[in-house]
């Protein structure tokens, strides 16, 4: 069986006639073709596919589309500015060498905004423990940190 | 994941009647257990009712006789809510531990409880402090909720609607977190209630939350570190597994406890 699902994503409408158990990622990846959102472990550890969900930080891949119908959704594509200036906590990793492959940095840019809306100027310990749902099997994470402390400064 | 019909929920009562009607439906409360389940096909409901719009289901209210959290209430709304810190911090302070950030957004107290995982937090926090459990059709005392593992009180077609913790005089939460899935590897929660009786409850270490009996009369003799440092509990029947062995876990738990007291004193 399909159902129609329809939200917002990254400010315009979107919609699709999905099977009911089609994940929230599944869409955002293979619906709407917005591949910067990432699988990587498909197991909710890993936090590859971090968004924001009426601006909250959730993994894409444990939930179901369903359950972001009529909500709205952000992902990476979604947050630098119109004429493509970076969103600070991307230029932020840019700036700070806070990626290798890039494979983990959508989530953790995604989760990183989140965390600062709570956290506007976390000390080191915060961030290592705020981002215990992103893993990065590159950097060892001392430039993601770095980053994080860098964009909270431009963000305040 | 195998296919299923997608249902809402618009209140508790809407959620019931939705259950009765199919025999093989389950409720969906954060998915954070339920849709990793399905995708390993352990779960294979016909039909998902999803109780995110049950507007009843959710709300923290907090009076003189304690904290009153509705069953959809999220672990990231509990560990933030200023009430909640104010009036039981040892609560705010668990749900802040749970999981990781993205987790806490999406997971709930009544799914956790619900779901009774053998190293989930919320159930030492159920019975360490004597909450109340009130499901759609029945309150239920915490003793008599949490039976075996992922075994509870609850009857087929039963919701929990909302659970109820009284203020304890002082309470403190410690766990030992598996550094991979940050599940309570040991957790205790000690609290000596409003009536002077002290509880001690464990997770994580058994197949179920339980009580330490031993712990609970010296604490209530004298509430101090000391009092519990050499009380053992015994390894037989505690869980053995690639995180950690039976004696290891037996000898967390008097660990805890003792930072759990300390922590309930300062
Ligand atoms: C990466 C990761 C790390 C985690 N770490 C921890 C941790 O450290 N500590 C911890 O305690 N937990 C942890 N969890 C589990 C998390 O807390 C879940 O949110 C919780 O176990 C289930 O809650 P849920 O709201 O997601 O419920 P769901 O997954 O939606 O449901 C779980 C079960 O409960 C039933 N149910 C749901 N609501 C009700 C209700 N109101 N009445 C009756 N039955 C109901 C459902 O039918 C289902 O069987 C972790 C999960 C993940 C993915
Ligand atoms: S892909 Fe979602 S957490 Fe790893
Ligand atoms: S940069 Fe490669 S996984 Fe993080």
């Amino acid at each position: 069986m399909t159902v129609k699902v329809s939200m917002t994503v990254n400010g315009k409408p979107a919609a699709a006639e999905v099977e009911e158990r089609t994940l929230l990622v599944t869409f955002i990846r293979e619906s709407l073709r917005l591949t910067g959102t990432h699988v990587g472990c498909d197991t909710a550890q890993c936090g590859a596919c971090t968004i924001h969900v009426n601006g909250q930080a959730m993994k894409s891949c444990n939930m179901l589309a369903m359950q972001a119908e009529g909500k709205s959704i952000t992902t990476i594509e979604g947050i630098a500015a119109a004429d493509g200036t970076l969103h600070p906590m991307q230029e932020a990793f840019r700036q700070n060498h806070g990626l290798q492959c890039g494979f983990c940095t959508p989530g953790m840019v995604m989760s990183a905004i989140d965390m600062l809306n709570h956290y506007p100027d976390p000390d080191e310990a915060t961030i290592r423990a705020e981002l215990d749902g992103n893993l990065c099997r590159c950097t060892g994470y001392h430039n993601i940190v770095k980053s994080i402390q860098a964009a909270a400064k431009t963000m305040r | 994941m195998y296919a299923f019909r997608y249902q809402t929920a618009s209140s508790a009562a809407d959620a019931a009647s939705r259950l009765a009607a199919h025999e093989d439906a389950k409720l969906l409360a954060g998915g954070q257990t339920m849709i990793a389940s399905m995708k390993l096909r352990l779960a294979s409901p016909s039909d998902l009712i999803d109780l995110a719009g049950a507007a009843d289901l959710r709300g923290i209210t907090v009076d003189a006789r304690g904290v009153t959290l509705g069953a959809m209430s999220r672990h990231a709304e509990v560990a933030r809510s200023a009430e909640v810190q104010k009036a039981l911090p040892v609560l705010a302070k668990l749900a802040g531990g749970i999981g990781d950030r993205m987790v806490r957004n999406m997971g709930t107290m009544g799914g956790s409880v619900a779901n009774n995982d053998p190293a989930a937090d919320y159930p030492a926090a159920v019975l360490g402090l004597n909450a109340t459990v009130t499901t759609t059709t029945r309150s239920i005392a915490a003793d008599d909720f949490f039976l075996g593992m992922y075994e509870t009180a609850l009857q087929p077609g039963e919701i929990i609607t909302s659970i109820s913790f009284p203020i304890p005089k002082r309470a403190a939460y410690m766990k030992f977190k598996n550094p991979a899935s940050r599940y309570a590897m040991v957790g205790v929660l000690v609290a000596q209630l409003a009536d002077g009786s002290v509880r001690v409850a464990v997770t994580g270490a058994g197949p179920v939350v339980f009580r330490v009996a031993a712990m609970e009369k010296a604490l209530e003799a004298s509430f101090t570190p000391a009092a519990v440092a050499s009380i053992k509990v015994p390894a037989d029947g505690l869980n053995a597994d690639i995180h950690a062995q039976a004696d290891y876990r037996a000898h967390l738990i008097t660990v805890m406890a003792k930072r759990a007291v300390e922590a309930a004193l300062a």
